[in-house]
């Protein structure tokens, strides 16, 4: 039961960071559908950093520099995002599909690379960080308590400060929501977006690193992050754009995604004789499910997905 | 007349799609310099050589022959892809749409014994109603097809992974091989075979895919059918105003092509080229990959086909580079860079037309300018 509990929440902080990332992007105006794309490079950042990072780091400074690393590769990494979909007014559809592919062969490519270089018979896409891993951990009882749960906290209760409470964030909406009222009153719109793209990729960075921390202790990057940037992407629908209730629904998800991992800790569970299958396929179809209820009255920002024009009326 | 031809859409296309193609393998081999700078030119060639690898013509034929064979599911995907995005809708489940095409067309195969021809028509049947889900919840419920389109390409691979878990041998994740007891389900070769050096596994699958490929191009350019598709994706309000079925036309749009995508799969695994391995972790990239055959092709059935040869061409070079070098996924990456790279078509077309439009201009008042001096002179005369 802990076990359950402890999945579900490290899931949920996944799925906070990450959906806060698409919150800040289509709040700006902007669809992220690269999510998945940004947080595989995140944790590649982050993943390297655990390799390269000297011992005499210490915990602190091996969790500061880990976070650290991956915030600077998401927002790198998203930055190809803004320049594609804010400045040349590409299709965002498409360059989010794109980033997710690149993400995932980048990657590979690279971690590849690393390891071939330092081994030639070595051609595994593989990461291990047992050792390192350790750091983020925090043992009360038998409970495992990680510290990017406190860090997905941190992220919901600023995120919600700043759309809410100050200039920038109203700003911020402003442009997501009718950029050219904004912009006659002299809100640059293209920085505003470009802000919008970078949080998002600093949050979608933080969210990989932490969702490839959640279970084993070594990453095989060919296999990227599992749809969590799309179900990211659902909670935040779920959550109609507003933090507060991007919480709630992503503990949900984070419930049913930490089901398929510990199910067969329950006896009831495993004598209803379902294959692992159905509960791999179950955080999925409940997405569906959720989304085909909610979309119809959705509060989507109205200008999302709509490149800015300054010509146009 | 050179104007005329720099203006025209079709070139413009082609010239941009070309400039994709060049900065992806730019890139690539960029990426390649920095993992390795020795063997980085060697490996770039050996992914654009791909069947040239070989010295013998003969295992060059048969390997251009695999090329093809793989080819005739991507462009399947890419078709799947373009004709939804004509009707406006980013149809990224293909990929699932493809792995129901396999999971159906396996298991009636190797199950249930069936013959090639009822195999094809369930797996299209499947692909499709597993596509009108996609366009059910977008036109009744308003849910982003991309986002249902993930969920559902990862409920397809766990479904297709546990449904075939039943047509294997218990010691290898691989499902049985076609030609030991379900001959019958192997598309035929109708003698497409002797012209690669006896490669069975080139079937009347090619032939067709170029054949559907044609099919859409005419369904979307000559028929009302395709006229009222088109018209959706514009403008789905207009085309309500007009009298459409704005509705009807996204699901029924969405059925073709999650069924063009499950052929593609028959059109592979239905050779005995490929089986499903049980324990697959993600969605066969024939499907992502399609997007960028897609629109590398310029969205057009007919680029279609030569773009699919070409991301095919370098997916499958990519397995020839060295590996103590270099991995096979570096294709991979010029796939995605030149998909990334499509997203600045529009661009490219739009800074075309604004230097040609600019020239003409300057020609224009050089022209006029003339023509004043000469009116002038004239006065004075």
């Amino acid at each position: 039961m802990l076990l359950l509990i402890q999945y579900t929440l490290v899931f949920a902080s996944v799925l906070i960071l990450v959906a806060l990332g698409g919150c800040f992007a289509e709040h700006s105006g902007v669809i992220n559908l690269g999510l998945e794309g940004i947080m595989v490079i995140g944790a590649l950042g982050g993943a390297l950093m655990m390799r390269y990072a000297p011992d005499s780091f210490g915990a602190f400074g091996i969790i500061i520099s880990v976070v650290l690393a991956a915030i600077i590769f998401g927002v790198a990494y998203s930055s190809l995002l803004g320049v594609a979909c804010i400045n040349f007014k590409a299709n965002q559809t498409i360059v989010g599909t794109a980033l997710n592919m690149l993400g995932t062969a980048g990657a590979t490519v690279m971690v590849k690379a690393i390891n071939t270089a330092a081994n030639p018979d070595d051609v595994s896409s593989t990461i291990q960080y047992v050792e390192e891993k350790k750091a983020f951990i925090v043992n009360i009882g038998s409970f495992e308590f990680n510290w990017f749960m406190l860090i997905a906290v941190i992220g919901l209760v600023a995120a919600y400060v700043v759309l809410y409470k100050t200039k920038f964030g109203l700003r911020l909406m402003a442009c997501g929501e009718h950029p050219q009222a904004a912009d006659s009153v002299g809100i640059n719109v293209y920085k505003m977006r470009w802000a919008g793209v970078l949080i998002s990729g600093m949050f979608g960075g933080l969210g990989g690193i932490c969702y490839i921390l959640s279970g084993v202790s070594e990453w095989k990057f060919e296999n990227g992050v599992a749809g969590f940037g799309f179900l990211a992407l659902a909670v935040m629908i779920f959550g109609q754009w507003k933090p507060s209730r991007i919480a709630m629904a992503a503990i949900i998800f984070g419930f049913f995604r930490a089901l398929s991992n510990v199910f067969f800790g329950f006896e009831f569970l495993v004598n209803l004789n379902i294959p692992g299958s159905i509960y791999n396929m179950m955080p999925y179809i409940i997405c569906l499910i959720v989304l085909a209820f909610t979309s119809k009255k959705s509060r989507a920002p109205k200008a999302e997905g709509i490149p800015y024009d300054k010509g146009q009326r | 007349m050179i104007k005329k031809i720099l203006k025209n859409d079709a070139f413009q296309s082609l010239f941009a799609s070309l400039i994709c193609i060049v900065l992806g393998i730019a890139i690539g081999y960029i990426v390649l310099l920095f993992i390795n700078p020795e063997g980085a030119g060697e490996a770039i060639l050996e992914v654009l050589k791909n069947f040239m690898h070989y010295s013998k013509t003969n295992l060059q034929i048969k390997n251009f022959g695999n090329t093809l064979v793989k080819t005739a599911p991507l462009l399947m995907c890419s078709l799947s892809i373009l004709f939804a995005y004509k009707v406006g809708l980013f149809n990224i489940g293909a990929a699932g749409q493809y792995c129901v095409g396999i999971c159906v067309s396996l298991y009636c195969a190797l199950a249930l014994g069936m013959g090639w021809v009822p195999c094809m028509i369930f797996a299209a049947i499947a692909g499709a109603l597993y596509g009108a889900i996609v366009g059910l919840l977008k036109s009744y419920c308003n849910v982003n097809e991309v986002i249902s389109g993930i969920m559902l390409n990862w409920i397809a691979l766990y479904s297709t992974n546990m449904i075939l878990m039943n047509v294997k041998d218990s010691t290898s994740p691989y499902t049985y091989h076609l030609n030991i007891d379900s001959q019958n389900a192997i598309l035929p070769t109708l003698g497409l075979h002797n012209l690669f050096e006896g490669n069975e596994r080139v079937t009347i699958a090619i032939p067709l895919s170029i054949l559907f490929a044609i099919l859409v191009s005419v369904v979307l350019d000559k028929t009302k059918f395709g006229y009222e598709l088109k018209a959706t994706g514009f403008n789905k309000n207009a085309a309500k105003y007009c009298g459409m079925a704005e509705k009807r036309n996204i699901i029924v749009s969405l059925m073709i092509s999650g069924a063009i995508a499950a052929l593609g799969a028959c059109f592979l695994y239905l050779t005995d080229y490929e089986q499903w391995s049980c324990t697959s972790a993600a969605v066969p990239a024939t499907g992502f990959n399609g997007i960028a055959a897609a629109f590398l092709g310029g969205l057009n059935p007919i680029g279609a086909i030569f773009s699919s040869y070409f991301i095919q061409h370098i997916t499958v070079g990519g397995s020839y580079v060295d590996k103590t070098m270099y991995c096979a996924q570096i294709s991979d990456l010029i796939s995605a860079i030149i998909i990334y790279l499509c997203g600045f078509v529009f661009f490219i077309k739009y800074a075309m037309n604004q230097l040609i439009d600019k020239s003409e201009e300057k020609k224009a008042l050089k022209a006029k300018a003339i023509a004043e001096a000469n009116t002038q002179e004239g006065g004075d005369k």
